[in-house]
């Protein structure tokens, strides 16, 4: 298999991730699209991982450690998203910032 | 083209697919059964680079956890069940503009780079889960211990972040106080 393909395919992934944080109004799908981001960067590791087949593995070990941190961040962030809710009765992105009175 | 390469295309299509699915749709709860689909997608790109281990737990935690995750963050912003007709913001147009350059950019330096290299994967798996143990607790335990300790720090901050305090418990607290569903004086704060 061509290593341009996996390379590829989470190039576009991390577009459309970067698309997805700038664009979505609800804190909520920008948070989906960070997730969208760290996915294709796992999925460069793992491929360039296989491509040197590595003896320490570094590659998809990394990945493992990604996706710990992943869950640490998508703890992190609900849990501002939710305290923003509380603050401010909505999740908008666009009509956050200020005194919530 | 062989079995894998026609089977990694088509995850590839269906990633790429349900990702766009992903940050367009108007069903707020569609886009995380979206998220699933592009997980799961991509565990099976996983599967068919070698990665087993890898793939498995990115089953268990990404379409396990975080989507369960953020379907409860959607539920408890009552987020509407209904198409939502204002999902985007006014920056829709910079946001397309850079989502494109940035996989114009990322696309022509790959092929720039990595034109012509194959990827191996009829040799030897290399991603069993006794190889990867193997060198996370023989090779990379410093860094192992290290991300165990800032789950513990997230753990923490997402408790003190996401408690209520004495002023919002009294009910004094911004116009979004009146929002919290079991707001009860002797509550856990």
């Amino acid at each position: 298999m061509p290593l341009l393909w996996p390379l590829l395919l989470s190039a576009a992934l991390f577009g459309v991730g970067v698309y997805g944080v700038l664009a979505r109004r609800n804190a909520v799908l920008a948070l989906m699209g960070v997730e969208l981001m760290l996915n294709a960067a796992n999925l460069n590791l793992v491929a360039f991982d296989v491509w040197f087949r590595d003896v320490l593995v570094s590659g998809q070990v990394f990945t493992l450690f990604i996706i710990a941190l992943a869950a640490a961040e998508i703890g992190l962030g609900l849990a501002i998203v939710l305290r923003l809710f509380r603050a401010y009765g909505h999740v908008d992105v666009d009509r956050v910032g200020g005194d919530p009175s | 083209m062989s079995v894998v390469e026609v089977l990694f295309w088509l995850l590839s299509c269906l990633a790429l697919g349900s990702a766009v699915l992903v940050v367009t749709t108007d069903h707020l709860v569609h886009a995380a059964l979206w998220l699933v689909v592009t997980l799961g997608a991509l565990a099976g790109c996983y599967l068919l680079l070698t990665a087993e281990f890898v793939a498995w737990v990115q089953v268990l935690i990404y379409v396990g956890a975080v989507v369960v995750l953020l379907l409860f963050a959607l539920m408890l912003t009552r987020a509407p069940t209904a198409p939502d007709a204002a999902t985007t913001t006014r920056n829709q147009p910079v946001a397309i503009l850079a989502g494109v350059a940035t996989t114009a950019v990322l696309g022509v330096v790959l092929v720039d780079g990595f034109r012509g290299a194959e990827i191996d994967v009829d040799g030897a798996p290399s991603g069993a889960a006794d190889s990867i143990g193997d060198a996370i607790f023989r090779h990379w335990v410093l860094a192992f211990e290290v991300v165990s300790v800032v789950l513990l720090a997230a753990l923490v901050g997402a408790i003190v972040l996401s408690r209520r305090d004495a002023a919002e418990l009294s009910g004094t607290y911004g116009p979004g106080a009146q929002h919290v569903p079991d707001k009860s004086p002797e509550g856990d704060g």
